[in-house]
Parts: C-alpha cells; structure tokens; sequence
C-alpha cells in the first residue's frame, strides 16, 4: 500500500535514522536510551499508582528493536507482541502516545482502547496472545506480496512463544508461498516466571530450518552488530522476497510484568555487566552521553506531563476516534526542562 | 446486485458468486482445504475457481486457525478473502483467531483499520457424518463483538448474501451453510408468493424473509428458523396448515449477528405465540436469545410462554436411528406449534 507523499516519514524509520546526520553509535545510543528511560519512568509510576492494568518492559533488550527497525522503510510492517514498548519507539518514535495509551488517554496510540498490547500505528501491529499474530502478520507479507509492492513484514516473537501450535501453521505456510516475512525471536530466557530450559525441548534455530526457511541466530547485546547483521537479513528478504527466521539470544533485565520476578539474583547480575546501554554509552564521550541523556529525560518527562494533561475516554468515545495528535514539541520542553532543573 | 434465477441450487448460487466476484474484483480471492480443481472443496463449492483463477485460489495445509488468520492479514492489508472451512466443525480450531484477533483488530485498534472477510462454514447433520462432521456449532461464535453470523436459507438467494457479506460488509462475518441445503432449490418470491406461499422480506443487506400459508391477516403462530431448519419449518407449518387449520408463520433471519428482531415482532402481532428452533443444542443458543429480546422487547405481545426446538444434548451419533432421535424432525415442530 504506497503512502501519500504528504505523510513525511511517520511509518519510516529508516529514512528518519538516515536523515540524521550524527554518527551510528551516537543514533543507537539515543534510540535506546529513550526505551530505558521510558520503561523506568513507567515503573516509577505503577509505583506511584499513576497507571492501571499492567506493563511488560523490554529492559535489557533494547539492541534488538535499533538493530532490526532502523532498517524499514515506508510501507513495511511489524507485528509486535505483548513486550512491545522498544519496537514501538523505534518505529513510531512517538513516546508521548505510548504513554497516553498507558495511562488510559483518548489520544493515546489507540485511545485506550487497547493498552499497549494491542496497538496499531500506521503498519505496527501488536497484539497479546502469545503467536496468535503469526497467521495475521503471514497473511499480511502475502497481500504485500501479492501486490507487488515490495513491502516486507517484520515478527517480534519470544522464546516463550515457541510453545504455540499456530505458529508453526504460519510458518510452515510462509514458507509454502514464499512471503517475505521475518520472524525476530528474541529469546530473553525467561517465559513469564519459566525459564528456557523448562519450556523448550529441542533447538530454535533448526525450528525455522524444518520448514526450509533460511534460519540463523545471534548472541549479541551489541546495537553496533545487531544493526550490521539485520540490515544484511532484512535487504536479503526484500531482495529475495522469501521469509527468513532469526533468533536473538539475549537478557530480559526486568521482571516479566510489573513485580513478578523470582529469577535467581545472580543470574541477573551476570546479565547485567553485558546489557546494550553499558557497552553503547562507553562507545560515546562522557559529555555527548550526559548530552543526549539529559535530552531524553527531557523527552520522557514532557510525554509524562503530556499525556497527563489528556483526557480520559467518555461514552462518545466507545464509537467515536479522536484524531491522533501532531507531534509533541519536545525540544521545546526539553529546553524548559534544562531551565526548570 | 444481480439475483440469481428461482431454479438455481444454493451450491450453484454460491458457486456462481464466487465467480463473479473473483472475476470483477482483483481483491477477492479464496483460501482454505482441497479447493483445486478438479476437487473443487469438499463440497464442490469452490469448483472451477482454480482454473479461472489461479494465482487468488490458494489451496491451504491442514491449519484452520493458522489460514482463517492468514486471511485475516490479507484483508487487513487490502484483500477481500472467502475463507472455507472444510466442515463448520472445524470453525473451532480457529476460535482463538476470531475471538482474540479477527473480532477485536477493528476496535481495538480505534477504527483505524476493517478485516473484511468471509468465513464460509457447512454446517449441519443428517448425512451420517457423525459426532465432529455434523454439528452447528454456530452459537457458541454468536455474541462476539464485532463479528457477524450469516446463515443463507432456502428462502434466501445465498450468493446475493455472500456478495454482500464479502463486498458491503466491512466487519467480518461468518457465513454459515447448510450442508443438506447446497442440493436445494432457493425459493425466490414473485409478487409477494412462492408458489401458493405468501412472502415477504424485510430490505436489510441480510434480509429476513417470512412465509405463510395466508396474506398476513391472522396467524397462529410465529415460528422463527434460520439455515437448514427453515425448510422444515416450512414442512410443518404446511403440515399444520393442511391438517389442523394451524397458520403458521415461518419467520426466517439471514443474519443471526446483529438480529433484527422486527420481523418476529411484527409476525408475534399476528399470532402471539413463539416458537424458536434451531440444529444445534439449546443451551445459550440462539432461541434462547430470541425468547430473551421478545420478553424484553414484545413481552406484551405474548399470549403463550415461547416454546424451543432444538438438538437434544448428545453428540450427534453417527448411525441414522441415534441421528434422528437427536436432531429436530418435523414432528417435533408440529408438536410445539399446536
């Protein structure tokens, strides 16, 4: 489906990212420092009681979504999953949205009707049951395929939810008609409170290679090198237009959803001296880190206030969409920001 | 909208839809089990498609929740699929994709996208499949918001019906097709008759039609059926009629979900007395829902308590003897309309 020329670059992160001029690991920094930011600041405010219903936070993860969704463009699709925040600011870079979603607004990504399981942002999709998406998101790169459009879809699935019988279904049928689709199984070790060992017999790449899909892995929270490897998938599945399945080993730093987190502290720490913001902040001076840090802060700080300000849905709204606001000024706040500290 | 001729078989009407729309709209296409020629569906439904047209006909693994959902995708990215279930059975393995996905995208999503898609499901016993081939499993999917049910009679023109739920329709819907019926004739009325029958039709997308054995002056009772039960209504109330003076009015919705209550009101006007039946179990099914919105809505129109007719609460038994002790027979609509 080509975009109205008008429509700038809200559903392309790639020319967003190329359009920025600074250097690649400053960029990656910034994009990640937002997810960490903003996911700790949600957790203040469940702490605070400012937000209901829960949260599942992709601390820890953040190389992941910078390494796969800088490299799509117009037209491309994502379907996300239930741990959704990190893909959704890289691909949106809304994050005033996402918390107006969070907090129940009218003008949140979906005007709270969905929380933010269940977004829908130009071509992001995200929805909580665990692989029920894949169908959706196989159909989807087959439509686009079918179309000739060129498009590619893009799946966020955990190690967790190589449990499903669906996904396989899907799986089995990208294949069988050749979509171009690829599936990112970013296996943070965890499934809820079940560690990998206990849910998953067997190996996870050779999961994708049973049903002739190309399959690899990576072990790495390196933004730098995640980025380098996926723009090499993602060009081969638009070039080929054939899916591919790529499995990300990495740490899940935080608890699954608000206070459920019983895993072993030492196992955490462990993961914790490789986690992406320690290794992606030295690659910076320690003024261009405070710098862009003060900024992101600045960032979230003004989504908070934001979306506070926002209303809550009334009864009009069960039928009724309110339009999705322009983009929050937040250089503008950030410079209040730096005045009011 | 074209209508199809009085002569045609609902397989035909189906059949000939499917065509005409595949042939004037590249969006349309259809997925699911065993479609290609010279099979053509496990029904013949789907025959001739594949040949005309290759590329939109994609016949599908064994994974019902995982191409009911690809379908869903498809329509979310600008696509018209049918999708056809092999057996309404079936349905249930993809519950989870129309209850947790293909129902919920366009809300929860605030409107800003439609899933507009048919699910094609044959339905129905007394052809000896037994306990998985034969049920209608259709009221356990009614009540799902944002989902619509369809079930084409013998008193409907069926490919009218599917073009609409395809083409009109932006909600998805469910499309429920009686098995016995795909061999029957669809009755349409000319000037307000079918044959000696009088008709009539609420003008709805999904409309309800009503049939009597006199022009709408009096009746005795209102016999509301839907799909495949509607033809033996219709023999009841012929029976009725013939043998005991009994006006039986045959009230007969094309959409289950949403109802359009009216007609049955407007027939309860007459008659005063309900009679809901349906296929499958009555347990939360569909007479129930009837009986509830005309206690509700026309409980002043009630002269006796409404009575339901339905399966009986087994699985449906594979030998013909269990089969028909189980299912409604026209004996048993006889006996509730006295």
């Amino acid at each position: 489906m080509s975009q109205p020329a008008d429509r700038g670059d809200i559903a392309n992160p790639r020319a967003r990212f190329e359009r920025d001029g600074r250097p690649l690991r400053t960029k990656l920094f910034e994009q990640m420092m937002l997810i960490r930011r903003f996911e700790e600041r949600l957790l203040e405010l469940f702490g605070e009681g400012e937000l209901f219903g829960t949260t599942h936070c992709y601390i820890g993860q953040e190389a992941d979504a910078v390494g796969v969704i800088n490299h799509l463009q117009d037209g491309d699709i994502i379907f996300s999953n239930h741990r959704c925040h990190g893909h959704f600011l890289v691909y949106g870079d809304r994050p005033e949205l996402l918390m107006a979603e969070l907090m129940g607004r009218v003008t949140g990504v979906v005007g709270g009707r969905g929380g933010s399981q269940h977004i829908c942002f130009e071509n992001f999709y995200t929805n909580g049951i665990q692989g029920g998406f894949m169908p959706t998101v196989t159909g989807m790169a087959l439509a686009e395929k079918m179309k000739g459009s060129g498009n590619i879809a893009v799946a966020f699935i955990g190690d967790g939810t190589l449990g499903q019988g669906v996904l396989y279904e899907a799986l089995n049928m990208a294949s069988l008609w050749s979509v171009p689709l690829l599936v990112v199984v970013e296996n943070n070790r965890w499934a809820q409170s079940t560690p990998v060992e206990r849910e998953l017999a067997g190996d996870m790449v050779t999961r994708g290679r049973a049903f002739g899909i190309d399959a690899g892995e990576i072990d790495s929270t390196d933004a730098e090198a995640l980025y380098g490897h996926f723009g090499e998938i993602i060009a081969k599945v638009r070039n080929e237009q054939r899916p591919h399945f790529e499995v990300i080993h990495t740490y899940r730093l935080c608890h699954h959803s608000k206070s459920d987190d019983m895993r072993p502290e030492d196992e955490i720490e462990r993961f914790r001296k490789n986690e992406p913001l320690i290794g992606a902040r030295a690659w910076l001076t320690d003024d261009e880190a405070r710098a862009i840090e003060a900024r992101v802060e600045a960032r979230v700080e003004a989504a908070v206030r934001w979306s506070r300000e926002q209303p809550f849905p009334t009864p009009r709204h069960l039928d009724e969409r309110v339009a999705r606001p322009a983009p929050m000024a937040f250089e503008a706040s950030a410079t209040d920001a730096g005045e009011d500290a | 909208m074209s209508s199809t001729p009085a002569t045609t078989t609902v397989l035909k009407s189906l059949n000939g839809a499917m065509h005409s729309m595949m042939e004037a709209d590249e969006r349309v296409l259809l997925i699911g089990e065993d479609l290609l020629d010279p099979y053509g569906g496990a029904f013949k439904v789907a025959r001739g498609l594949s040949e005309r047209f290759p590329e939109r006909v994609l016949t599908t693994p064994i994974s019902e929740a995982g191409f009911v959902g690809v379908a869903a995708g498809m329509a979310m990215r600008g696509m018209r699929p049918i999708v056809e279930i092999m057996f309404g059975d079936f349905l249930m393995l993809a519950a989870d994709q129309l209850l947790n996905h293909i129902s919920k995208y366009r809300w929860m999503y605030n409107d800003q996208v439609h899933v507009p898609m048919v699910i094609r499901a044959p339905m129905g016993a007394r052809r000896g499949y037994g306990p998985t081939h034969s049920q209608s499993v259709e009221k356990h999917i009614l009540g799902m918001p944002g989902l619509h049910v369809v079930a084409p009679s013998v008193l409907h023109d069926a490919g009218a019906l599917l073009r609409a739920a395809l083409l009109d329709d932006l909600s998805p819907v469910v499309f429920v097709e009686n098995k016995l019926m795909y061999a029957r004739r669809q009755l349409s009325a000319e000037g307000g008759r079918i044959g000696e029958l009088y008709a009539r039709s609420s003008s709805d997308r999904y409309p309800t039609t009503t049939v009597s054995w006199e022009p709408f002056d009096h009746a005795d009772v209102t016999l509301v059926a839907y799909g495949g039960m509607v033809e033996i209504a219709m023999e009841a109330a012929e029976t009725l009629f013939f043998d005991e003076e009994l006006v039986v009015e045959v009230v007969a919705p094309s959409s289950l979900q949403p109802l359009d209550l009216q007609p049955v009101l407007d027939s309860l006007q007459r008659s005063g007395k309900l009679v809901v039946c349906e296929e499958g179990t009555a347990g939360a099914g569909f007479g129930a829902e009837v009986i509830s919105r005309v206690s509700a809505e026309g409980f002043s129109l009630l002269k006796a308590a409404p009575k339901r007719v339905a399966a009986r609460d087994y699985p449906i038994a594979n030998t013909r003897s269990l089969e028909d002790m189980i299912l409604p027979q026209v004996a048993d609509l006889v006996r509730a309309c006295r």
